[in-house]
C-alpha cells in the first residue's frame, strides 16, 4: 500500500470528495501508474481519503491510499508524476511506503479565519477566547439524521485567538476521528453564543494531522 | 475568482460546476491577447460540458494566435438568485472576469427550450438584450448550432449567425473581428464585412413582410446581403480538428466520458428528423484516424469509458476494422466502451456479444411507431421481425431489461397506430417468456412516448402539431391497453413540445414571446424543476402571439417558411417530394441503396458523399 500527502487549495477547495477521487484517478490514469481495482460486478480503481474533506475547506496535510499494479515505480518521483497530471489547488507534496494505521490518526491542526467587513468589533477578542474557556459549548451539527446538538469542548485539545487586521484566527487542535469535529464548528460557536460578533465570512484550513502524543502522522 | 463568488459558493449546489481550474482548460496572457470571447453555452455546466462541438470550438478558437476563448454556461436557479441578491454579474470560468467586459460572445444553441437561457445569459452579464442596443464592436453576439438553422425566434437578440459546422467559419469570422477591432471599425462595417463570409447570416440586414393572414410575404435583403444563406460543412474530416487533448470537468458531467465522433451526416432518412436532413451529406473518418484519437484522447484525459458517437453507428463503413482494435485496447486499460445506435443487423449482435464482456449495457430500440404502415410513413425502416428478434437474443443472453421509444402525433396517425404500440410490446412480452434465460429476475419494459414537433428542413416541416388534448387523449388510450406489472409507461408533459413547436418554427414575432416570457421568470425551460408554462402563456398574451399559428395551424407548400433563406442543402423539392411519399405510405430506401438526390452531396469539392 502507498500513500500520498497531497495539499487542496485556491479554486480546488470547491471540488467534493467523490469528485476528488475521480480526479485522482483520472490522474494516475494519464501519469500511466495503473491502480488496482476493486472486485465485483464494476470495477473501479481503489484510491481512498483517509477524512473526506467538506466542500470550500483548505488543506495543507490530506492523505491518500492506494496501490499500484507494479511494483516497478521510484515512490520518490510520484509527486512529480502525479502533479504534472493534476490542476492547479490539488498539490502532491510526498510520497510513503506504508503509512501508519489511520485509527492512530486522532487529532488535526486547523485555523478558522473569521472576517469582519467592517474591522474587528471592539472587545470580539476577548470575549471570544472567553468563550473557548467555557466548559461547554453545544452547537448544533447536521448529521445524516438531521440536525443534532454537540458540546464541542471535548474535542478541542488546544485553542488561540488571536486579532489580525480585518480578521479574528483561531488556532485549534482538535479531534478528527472518534469523535471528530468540524472545524466550521468553532465559527457557529461564535455564531450561537456571541451573535453580536458573528462574521461576516468564515474560511478554515487543515494545517497537520497528528496521533494522540501529537507526533505528526504519516 | 471575485471574493463575492467565494462567498456565495459555500451555499450553492455543486459549486465546483462555477469555479474553473480543470485539467486542460486553457489561460492566456492578456497582454498578448487581442480579442477575448466569451463561449457561452446556454444551460448548465453539466450539460455544455457534454457538448461535443463546444469542446471542437474551444479548440479551433484558442488554436488562434492572440485569441483567448473562455467559458461560460447558465448557473443553476439557486445561484441565479444569489447572483441577483448581490448584484454579481455573470463571469467565464477560465478568468473569472465579467462577460460584460469580452469583445465577443459566442452562443451554440443545440435545443430550442434553451432560448430564454441565452436572453437571461445576457441580462445577467448586463449586455444589452438587443442587438440594436450594443452599438460598438463590443460584446458582438453571434450564434451557431443546429438551432440556427431557424434563426428567426432570436433575430432580436443575436448580430449574426454562422450556420453550419464551425470548423472553418469561426476562425474567419474571429480574424475579421481581430482586424475591426485594431482598425476600429463601426459595428456596421464589420457586420457588412462579415455578411459576405458564406454562411454568415446578419439578420438585422433583412426585413420581414407579412400578407393579412400573418403569414409570410417576404424578406427583403438590403443590397449586398445574400438572399439564400447556405450552411458551412467541413469536407474532409480526416483533416479536419478533432480536440484530442480537451477539458476534464473536475466534477461529475452529463456525458463523463470520452468521446469519439466517427462520421457525420445520416443515411436514412426518417422523415422527422432534423439531425438526419440538416446534417448531411455523409462524410466519413477513417479507422485509422479514429484508433489514433481515441488512444490519445484516453491517454490524455484518463478517463475510464469512451463512447463512439454518430447519429447511426451500425452505418459507418468501418465499424468491424474501428472495434477489431478498439476492443483489445479497451479491455486491456480497463476502459468501457461504449457503442450506442446499434441496428438489429448481424454485425452489432456479434459486436455487442463481444462487447458484454465488458458490461452489460441495456437494450434500447426507437421504432417511433407502433405500426408497420406509420413507420413507413416516416420512412422509420426499423420492422417488427428486426425488433423481435434482437430481442429474441438478447432474452437468450440473459437481458431482461429493454427500453422502447415511441411519437404521438404523427401525421396520419390513428387510434390504430396507438394500439400497435401497446400489441408491440406485448409481443416483446411474449418473446421474453419463450426465450429467457433469467427469469427470476423478471421483465421490465420501459415506453416512453414523446409529443411529435414538426421541425424546419424536414419533410414534415408543413405538418400541425396535434393538440395538446388530444395528445393527451392519445397518451390515455395507450396507458388503457397496458395492464402487465412489467411495463412502465412515461410520457412527456405536453406543454414543452408545444412550445418548442412554436420556437422550432418560428418567425421574427415570436422574438418578444422570448423576451416577455424571461422577463416573467422563464429560464431553464428544459429543466422540471425549473419550467414556468405561466411565465410563457402570459407572455403569449401581452405579446398578442398565438401559439398555435405555429403549431396547430401547419403551414402552407405554398406559404413562405420563415426559414426559407437558410439552406441546409437539402433542396425543398426534395423534402416535398418526399412528404408525398409519405402520404402514400411508401418508403424512401436509405442513401446506401440508391441516392435519392436530397441535394446535399452539391455542398461537398474535394470528397464525395459517403452515403
Amino acid at each position: 500500500m502507498l500513500r500520498i500527502l497531497f495539499e487542496k487549495t485556491g479554486r480546488a477547495v470547491w471540488i467534493s470528495h467523490l469528485d476528488l477521487m475521480r480526479l485522482f484517478q483520472r490522474a494516475f490514469q494519464r501519469a500511466g501508474l495503473p491502480l488496482t481495482h476493486t472486485q465485483g460486478y464494476n470495477p473501479r480503481p481503489s484510491v481512498s481519503i483517509a477524512l473526506p474533506l467538506s466542500v470550500g475547506i483548505e488543506s495543507r496535510c490530506e492523505l491518500l491510499d492506494f496501490a499500484l499494479e507494479t511494483d516497478d515505480v521510484d515512490v520518490t518521483k510520484l509527486p512529480q508524476m502525479l502533479n504534472e497530471k493534476l490542476i492547479p489547488g490539488v498539490r502532491v507534496l510526498a510520497a510513503y511506503v506504508d503509512g501508519r494505521k489511520l485509527k492512530d490518526l486522532t487529532h488535526m491542526a486547523v485555523t478558522v479565519t473569521l472576517t469582519y467587513d467592517a474591522g474587528v468589533p471592539d472587545g470580539a477578542e476577548d470575549a471570544i477566547s472567553a468563550l473557548f474557556r467555557r466548559e461547554s459549548l453545544v452547537v448544533p451539527k447536521k448529521g445524516k439524521n438531521g440536525i443534532i446538538d454537540q458540546d464541542i469542548v471535548p474535542m478541542i485539545r488546544r485553542i488561540t485567538v488571536a486579532g489580525e487586521g480585518r480578521c479574528i484566527v483561531l488556532t485549534a487542535l482538535i479531534c478528527c476521528q472518534n469523535p471528530t469535529l468540524n472545524p466550521m464548528q468553532l465559527a457557529s460557536a461564535v455564531e450561537r453564543y456571541l451573535p453580536e460578533f458573528s462574521p461576516d465570512d468564515v474560511t478554515c484550513q487543515r494545517l497537520e494531522v497528528y496521533d494522540s502524543s501529537e507526533v505528526i502522522f504519516r | 475568482m471575485t471574493e463575492k463568488l467565494r462567498r456565495l459558493l459555500p451555499n450553492v449546489q455543486k459549486p465546483a460546476r462555477y469555479t474553473g481550474g480543470e485539467y486542460n482548460e486553457i489561460i492566456k496572457d492578456l497582454e498578448n491577447t487581442r480579442v477575448r470571447i466569451a463561449f457561452c453555452f446556454p444551460d448548465t455546466y453539466e450539460i455544455g460540458m457534454s457538448n461535443i462541438g463546444m469542446r471542437i470550438l474551444y479548440g479551433i478558437m484558442n488554436g488562434m494566435d492572440g485569441i483567448w476563448c473562455e467559458r461560460v454556461f447558465h448557473p443553476w436557479g439557486d445561484m441565479v438568485q444569489a447572483m441577483r441578491e448581490h448584484d454579481l454579474p455573470l463571469w467565464a470560468l477560465e478568468s473569472g472576469d465579467p462577460v460584460k467586459d469580452f469583445d465577443m460572445l459566442a452562443f451554440t444553441i443545440g435545443y430550442e427550450m434553451s432560448y430564454t437561457n441565452i436572453l437571461n445569459m445576457l441580462l445577467l452579464s448586463g449586455v444589452p438584450l438587443h442587438s440594436k442596443d450594443r452599438t460598438g464592436l463590443k460584446n458582438m453576439v453571434f450564434a451557431g448550432g443546429v438551432c440556427a438553422f431557424n434563426p428567426e425566434p432570436l433575430c432580436d437578440f443575436i448580430d449574426f449567425f454562422c450556420i453550419g459546422e464551425g470548423e472553418d467559419i469561426t476562425p474567419e469570422v474571429v480574424s475579421l473581428y481581430v482586424r475591426a477591432k485594431a482598425e476600429n471599425w463601426t459595428k456596421e462595417a464589420f457586420l457588412r464585412q462579415v455578411s459576405q463570409i458564406p454562411g454568415v447570416y446578419v439578420p438585422s440586414f433583412y426585413t420581414p413582410e407579412y400578407n393579412d393572414d400573418g403569414t409570410m410575404k417576404a424578406l427583403h435583403p438590403a443590397p449586398g446581403a445574400p438572399k439564400t444563406v447556405l450552411k458551412r460543412i467541413v469536407e474532409d474530416l480526416d483533416k479536419a480538428y478533432y480536440p484530442t487533448k480537451t477539458i476534464v470537468a473536475s466534477t461529475e458531467i452529463v456525458h463523463d466520458r470520452a468521446n469519439l465522433e466517427i462520421f457525420r451526416g445520416c443515411i436514412r432518412g426518417c422523415r422527422f428528423c432534423q439531425a438526419g436532413f440538416s446534417c448531411r451529406p455523409v462524410r466519413k473518418k477513417s479507422a485509422e484516424t479514429l484508433l489514433k484519437q481515441a488512444k490519445e484522447l484516453l491517454t490524455d484525459s484518463g478517463h475510464n469509458e469512451i463512447t463512439i458517437s454518430s447519429l447511426s453507428t451500425s452505418d459507418y463503413r468501418q465499424l468491424r476494422e474501428l472495434t477489431d482494435q478498439l476492443i483489445p485496447y479497451c479491455e486491456a486499460g480497463k476502459i468501457n466502451l461504449s457503442v450506442p445506435s446499434l441496428r438489429a443487423d448481424n454485425f452489432s449482435k456479434e459486436l455487442t456479444a463481444r462487447l458484454q464482456t465488458l458490461r452489460k449495457s441495456s437494450l434500447t430500440f426507437a421504432p417511433e411507431a407502433g405500426t408497420q404502415r406509420l413507420r413507413d410513413v416516416i420512412n422509420k425502416n426499423l420492422t417488427e421481425e428486426e425488433i423481435l428478434s434482437s430481442c429474441e437474443n438478447a432474452f437468450r443472453g440473459g437481458w431482461s431489461s429493454v427500453k422502447l421509444y415511441f411519437m404521438l402525433g404523427l401525421p396520419t396517425e390513428t387510434d390504430e397506430d396507438v394500439k400497435g404500440i401497446a400489441e408491440l410490446v406485448h409481443k416483446i412480452i411474449l418473446c421474453w417468456k419463450e426465450n429467457a434465460t433469467q427469469r427470476k429476475k423478471g421483465l421490465r419494459i420501459h415506453v416512453a412516448t414523446a409529443y411529435f414537433v414538426p421541425k424546419p428542413h424536414t419533410p414534415f416541416q408543413w405538418e400541425q402539431q396535434i393538440t395538446t388534448e388530444e395528445y393527451l387523449r392519445r397518451c390515455r388510450l395507450l396507458k388503457s391497453y397496458f395492464y402487465c406489472k412489467s411495463i412502465e409507461y412515461n410520457y412527456h408533459t405536453p406543454d414543452i413540445s408545444r412550445l418548442e413547436a412554436v420556437t422550432a418554427r418560428g418567425d421574427r414575432r415570436v422574438g418578444p414571446v422570448l423576451e416577455a416570457a424571461t422577463k416573467n421568470g422563464a429560464m431553464l425551460d428544459g429543466w422540471d424543476e425549473y419550467f414556468n408554462l405561466q411565465a410563457w402563456n402570459a407572455a403569449f398574451e401581452s405579446c398578442g402571439v398565438d401559439p398555435d399559428f405555429y403549431t396547430t395551424r401547419g403551414f402552407g407548400e405554398e406559404e413562405l417558411l420563415p426559414w426559407e433563406h437558410i439552406s441546409v442543402g437539402v433542396t425543398k423539392k426534395f423534402l416535398l417530394r418526399e412528404r408525398k411519399r409519405a402520404y402514400a405510405e411508401e418508403i424512401t430506401p436509405d442513401c446506401r441503396q440508391g441516392c435519392a438526390g436530397c441535394g446535399a452531396s452539391n455542398l461537398l469539392r474535394e470528397v464525395e458523399c459517403d452515403a
